[in-house]
């Protein structure tokens, strides 16, 4: 067939070119990562770094990267489990139990996740501010909480949805109370669920940039995009700690994309798609 | 028991959402109703002295004057509807590209996942290097080694608006893609067979399939990306901080900027006050013609 083999080509070359646009400035910012400062400034560009690591070894000691590795890993963690945790029972309430106000509970979920942050940052800085919270974890994360909710419910709802309705009246015969019923029956069934909820979620957490930099005005506490944003030479922008510090950053979100690329999509596109 | 089941029912459910809902009201409600107080008041952080004393709708009059506040409104209307405008565009001919079954296909999806998953301050310092005036990327493929060609993008009001458009379309397009993708695998593959069969070609399947089917796709793909595209900061704040001439200026930058580096609780509070009745109004219209479609799906 003539058609199908022209079809194929042009098929092979937008695929190609999208998945080539979609990577190379990334891998252009990696590849930075790993020149020297003449490579870096010279033109025309280099493109075969010699592989020095001095980028690496100079973000670690002098930007001490390190510890805006630990604050990201600490923030998005429990951001994470603690939305997971509040996440599961709420999805299920919404998602299987009767219950009055339900569609107003939803519609208020959404506003949560559409509304611009400023509308609330000056507010959420002063409470933080009259609890002494501002440069602490707690004190960010609990707004990432609160703004990952959304996420996390929504998703869950949508798996707990698919689960036949006899789960309960059976949970109910064998003489499972309803906490038993979610957590020993609901929440396994639905794992899967869930630790999409976790992937996204994480993402979200590990990524925001706005309050982590509010809330963390202290250079001790801020996570890596805050790091990553601020970052100053003396003279001129140190483009090769930034790409390194950039890439140590992304390389564990790529992994979880490489890994979980399907469970990602199903996530994204959980409960939105499917009128 | 002296609850009916049904009323037990609904006091459980009450118990398990609560958490939840302490969680939003403290930190989402109440911060809301917060800044409507604060936005009558003057207040400036660092001059605690001064009190907070009562002004009224005097904040409003102003910004209503603020030649800035106005351009970062025009600017931020500007950028919602060029960025969604493309995101919608390429998404839809990402998704078309690989909406059929190949080798490698998760592969594919994966590297088309990667602009979504990178923070966006790390894909800002990336564009904000490729487009370098002395040895950025775009440079060198456009002018080659000749360096006195060489444009310092950033610094122009017009290409630093452009490239932060751009720059933004590279990170979520495939967000969209993969949200019209999911609508386009709803579509049962007979309607092509059958459409194939009565001599439709490919522009009249795609215009009379295609579309009509993957309308609320389209639409939810549209409502998510209008408004992650208004509270746009993170691009503003890495590649231009606003400038150059206020020209890359935005709503939630500008009100950062009032708040946070200028200290003006009062009035930042008022620009805080007029986004979101904003995005308020847009995502209400939004939401009363799609939105009634996603809820009955979860009651």
């Amino acid at each position: 067939m003539m058609k199908n083999r022209w079809g194929d080509i042009a098929f092979y070359t937008l695929t190609g070119g999208i998945v080539f646009f979609s990577l190379l400035p990334f891998l252009w910012f990696i590849d930075t990562s790993l020149k020297t400062d003449l490579e870096i400034t010279s033109v025309p560009p280099v493109l075969v770094p010699s592989g020095s690591l001095q980028f690496y070894r100079s973000a670690l000691e002098r930007y001490d990267l390190l510890h805006y590795v630990k604050n990201s890993v600490i923030t998005a963690g429990f951001t994470t489990l603690i939305t997971l945790l509040i996440s599961m029972p709420a999805a299920y309430a919404l998602a299987r139990l009767r219950m009055r106000f339900k569609k107003l509970f939803l519609y208020a979920l959404i506003l949560v996740s559409m509304f611009p942050q400023i509308s609330i940052a000056g507010p959420v800085w002063r409470i933080l501010d009259s609890l002494n919270l501002l440069n602490s974890y707690p004190g960010l994360i609990m707004p990432y909480v609160t703004l990952t909710l959304p996420l996390g419910v929504w998703i869950i709802a949508s798996f707990f949805q698919e689960l036949p309705r006899e789960l309960e009246d059976s949970a109910r015969i064998d003489g499972c109370g309803h906490f038993q019923t979610l957590w020993r029956i609901i929440i396994p069934l639905a794992a899967p669920g869930v630790f999409t909820a976790a992937i996204l979620v994480f993402i979200y957490a590990w990524n925001e940039f706005f309050f982590a930099l509010l809330i963390m005005t202290q250079q001790r506490y801020q996570t890596l995009p805050v790091g990553i944003a601020l970052f100053q030479g003396e003279y001129t922008l140190p483009w090769g700690d930034i790409a390194a510090a950039s890439t140590i950053a992304t390389v564990p979100l790529v992994l979880l994309v490489f890994l979980f690329q399907r469970r990602i999509v199903s996530g994204l596109s959980a409960g939105a798609i499917k009128g | 028991m002296r609850f009916s089941i049904a009323a037990r029912e609904r006091l459980y459910a009450f118990s398990l959402l609560t958490p939840c809902f302490l969680f939003v009201v403290t930190f989402a409600f109440y911060p809301i109703i917060y800044s409507f107080y604060l936005s009558l008041h003057k207040i400036i952080i660092g001059l605690p002295a001064l009190g907070q004393p009562f002004v009224g709708l005097h904040n409003f009059g102003e910004l209503l004057h603020d030649g800035i506040a106005l351009h970062a409104l025009l600017n931020t209307f500007t950028f919602v509807f060029i960025s969604t405008l493309f995101e919608l565009l390429f998404g839809l001919v990402i998704a078309l590209a690989i909406n059929r079954s190949f080798r490698g296909r998760g592969m594919v999806r994966a590297a088309i996942l990667v602009p979504w998953a990178i923070p966006t301050v790390v894909s800002s310092q990336m564009w904000r290097f490729i487009f370098n005036d002395k040895y950025g990327l775009l440079n060198f493929i456009l002018y080659g080694g000749d360096t006195t060609l060489y444009r310092a993008w950033l610094a122009d009001p017009l290409f630093a608006f452009t490239a932060i458009v751009a720059a933004d379309v590279w990170k979520t397009s495939s967000f969209a893609a993969l949200l019209i993708l999911a609508g386009l695998q709803t579509i049962p593959e007979e309607l092509y067979e059958a459409a194939r069969i009565d001599g439709a070609n490919v522009w009249q399947r795609f215009k009379n399939i295609t579309l009509p089917l993957l309308k609320p796709a389209l639409l939810i793909a549209l409502l998510f990306r209008t408004m992650d595209a208004f509270r746009v900061f993170d691009l503003v704040f890495v590649m231009t901080q606003g400038g150059p001439a206020d020209s890359t200026n935005v709503l939630q930058f500008y009100g950062y900027k009032k708040i946070f580096a200028e200290g003006l609780m009062g009035y930042g509070s008022a620009v805080s006050v007029f986004v979101f009745m904003i995005s308020l109004a847009v995502s209400l219209v939004y939401i009363k013609s799609i939105g009634s479609k996603m809820l009955s799906e979860k009651e």
